[in-house]
């Protein structure tokens, strides 16, 4: 197959596993963000893909070709740190032209190539200045081309973004995601921000104490999340209790919501629902009753927390959907059943 | 943090003690040297008050002059040898657990609680015929008949560089313990193997610090008089020992004090060039 293949990958340090039995496959072309929390172990999962640590079992095989044991000088891949780490002795140009020089091309091909690359970060005629003069974001670019100098077959990116302020941040998430479309390569994002991820990534990986809870799509991540760590991870969710009445029908907080169906044989689960897709009407007719506790108008958006039965469930509109609610109202909270997802428990 | 300038005379006050010290302890001595070095010796007593440039010119004779010469090539030897030997093994140092650092620091300092004299006699038994290290190697086969390695060149050289030794690695620790790690591994990810990465992106990363540590020894070899005596031939005697023989023995401050100067005069020049070269390729 071509692209990239992790075939039950662990790590251990001492007696913690950092990285546990994982398994991923990766098409040529595609854009992966390994996401989760820290110390998930997805820094370590992609340090081993580079090669700078070894796993303590299983495989890596890029395009058919087993390179669990190849160091990483000769994996032929290109690798953007956290800290960026451009050399500091080095011009901007003499960085990007690192790995040319390591391989032997001329001096007019890397003058060339490095040439080639500027202009592809939108940064022409910097090949001379010092590294130490850029700003933040020119710096990431920087380390962008640098790691692409050699058309590597496998990009690499460890938490770019996170030296960035907001603003530049998110254009930096739409450049890199357009450049990477546009070169077509594979590539790898670690990152703990679950919006980075849901702009750039065709693949989103969702990971938890060194496993993949959830590998999909973005929007799909979004709606259908796998168990209650990734519903909670991506986006705010409120995580309800369901059981099954005597009538076997759904129960949530004392309402039976119809369409909504438990696993078979259990008779106790819980759903994930967005506050984007929790309705406020009336109260009776069915509904979940409950009292506003707290308005939070955030101008494009209100957020309305609401509880019922113990739970605060959090209601999220924009300011023309929802209607005027007080703190201390009664209220009646409608969960539309096709926007209920039940989770694994 | 930017503070301000010092204005009045009052901001420099926490000088004062410094400078003073600076003075008692270094300025009036050294020019107390500079003029005994033109002073004209007295046989019979110390030495009489003169102006006369006889005791440089008798140094520019060709003895002193290689004597000078072997001085500056064996601190320059040594400060090499410390940097080559002291800049791997203390950048493998970094790299290992807290407790094995820890282990290996506290032994390099116990070795700067030896004296010179502790050094030069533990080292001329090590190289003697009758104990050292040759009984070793004829133990284990690799020469017939034990050998004695002193005096000579290889054990002053060796004695000087165990001195200076862990002065380098103490002083080449903490930069290597602050340098980004994640430099080398970049290289590593751009196609350099772990060795050249070290060349290519350590070495010139620390540039600085490595020009700092070789002056600094190299200041270190030429002031050391004990071992060359202990270890080396009188051919090996480096001008320091000229210097203690003429003060001490001969009686001759004037030209002691000439050599001294002398001394410190090309020490700084070399100081001088060293940190010239340096700045000139950083620039470039």
């Amino acid at each position: 197959m071509s692209g990239l293949s992790l075939n039950d990958i662990t790590k251990e340090f001492g007696d913690f596993k950092a990285v546990d039995n994982v398994a991923l496959n990766v098409p040529h072309g595609t854009f992966v963000c390994l996401l989760g929390p820290s110390g998930c172990g997805k820094t370590t999962l992609l340090r081993m893909i580079a090669g700078l640590e070894e796993p303590t079992s299983g495989r890596i095989v890029i395009d058919d070709e087993d390179i669990t044991a190849v160091p990483t000088h000769k994996r032929n891949l290109g690798m953007v740190f956290q800290s960026l780490a451009l050399f500091p002795h080095l011009s901007v140009g003499d960085n990007i032209a690192y790995s040319l020089r390591i391989r032997g091309a001329s001096k007019q091909d890397q003058q060339k190539r490095v040439d080639e690359l500027l202009k592809l970060i939108h940064l022409p005629g910097f090949a001379d200045r010092p590294v130490a003069k850029l700003s933040g974001g020119q710096r990431q670019r920087v380390a962008i081309a640098r790691a692409l100098a050699l058309s590597p077959r496998l990009f690499l990116l460890d938490e770019p973004m996170s030296a960035l302020d907001a603003k530049l941040r998110e254009s930096m998430q739409v450049e890199l995601r357009q450049l990477q479309q546009k070169l077509g390569i594979t590539t790898i994002v670690v990152t703990h921000d679950q919006r980075e991820a849901m702009t750039m990534a065709d693949l989103v990986v969702v990971m938890g104490e060194g496993r993949i809870r959830q590998a999909a799509a973005p929007v799909e991540i979004y709606r259908k999340p796998a168990d209650a760590f990734v519903a909670d991870f991506i986006g705010s969710t409120n995580l309800l209790p369901v059981s099954a009445d005597s009538a076997g029908r759904a129960t949530v907080l004392g309402s039976a919501i119809s369409g909504l169906t438990l696993p078979s044989g259990g008779s106790k689960a819980s759903i994930s629902v967005r506050p984007e897709d929790v309705h406020l009407t009336a109260p009776g007719n069915g509904a979940i009753d409950g009292t506003v506790t707290f308005v939070r108008d955030l101008g494009g958006t209100i957020e309305t927390f609401v509880e019922a039965g113990g739970k605060t469930i959090i209601a999220v509109a924009t300011p023309r959907e929802r209607p005027e609610v007080k703190v201390g109202q009664s209220v009646g909270i409608v969960l539309p059943p096709e926007s209920c997802v039940v989770l694994k428990s | 943090m930017r503070r301000e300038a010092p204005r009045s005379i009052g901001d420099y006050t926490p000088l004062f003690f410094p400078a003073l010290m600076l003075i008692v302890f270094f300025v009036v001595p050294f020019s107390t040297m500079i003029a005994v070095s033109f002073f004209k010796r007295d046989p019979a007593g110390f030495y009489k008050t003169d102006f006369v440039f006889d005791n440089y010119a008798r140094f520019l004779s060709t003895f002193f002059g290689s004597v000078l010469g072997f001085s500056l090539m064996l601190a320059v030897l040594v400060a090499i040898c410390c940097i080559a030997i002291a800049f791997p093994f203390t950048y493998l140092l970094t790299k290992q657990s807290r407790k094995v650092q820890t282990v290996w620091l506290v032994c390099l300092l116990s070795v700067l609680s030896l004296s010179e004299v502790i050094i030069g006699f533990a080292w001329s038994t090590l190289f003697s015929r009758t104990a050292g290290i040759t009984n070793l190697l004829v133990a284990v086969g690799l020469m017939s008949q034990p050998q004695a390695l002193l005096p000579g060149f290889g054990a002053v050289l060796t004695g000087m560089v165990y001195q200076a030794l862990p002065y380098t690695i103490l002083v080449l620790y903490p930069a290597l313990v602050r340098l980004d790690p994640t430099l080398l591994e970049a290289a590593r990810t751009l196609g350099a193997s772990p060795v050249r990465a070290f060349f290519n992106v350590v070495t010139p990363a620390l540039r600085n610090t490595l020009v700092a540590t070789l002056i600094m020894v190299f200041v270190f070899a030429l002031g050391c008089y004990l071992l060359p005596q202990i270890l080396g031939r009188p051919s090996q005697w480096t001008l320091s020992v000229l210097i203690t023989d003429q003060a001490i023995y001969q009686s001759n401050m004037p030209f002691a004090a000439a050599m001294a100067v002398f001394l410190v005069l090309m020490s700084l020049a070399l100081v001088g060039l060293t940190l010239l070269v340096g700045r000139r390729e950083n620039a470039g």
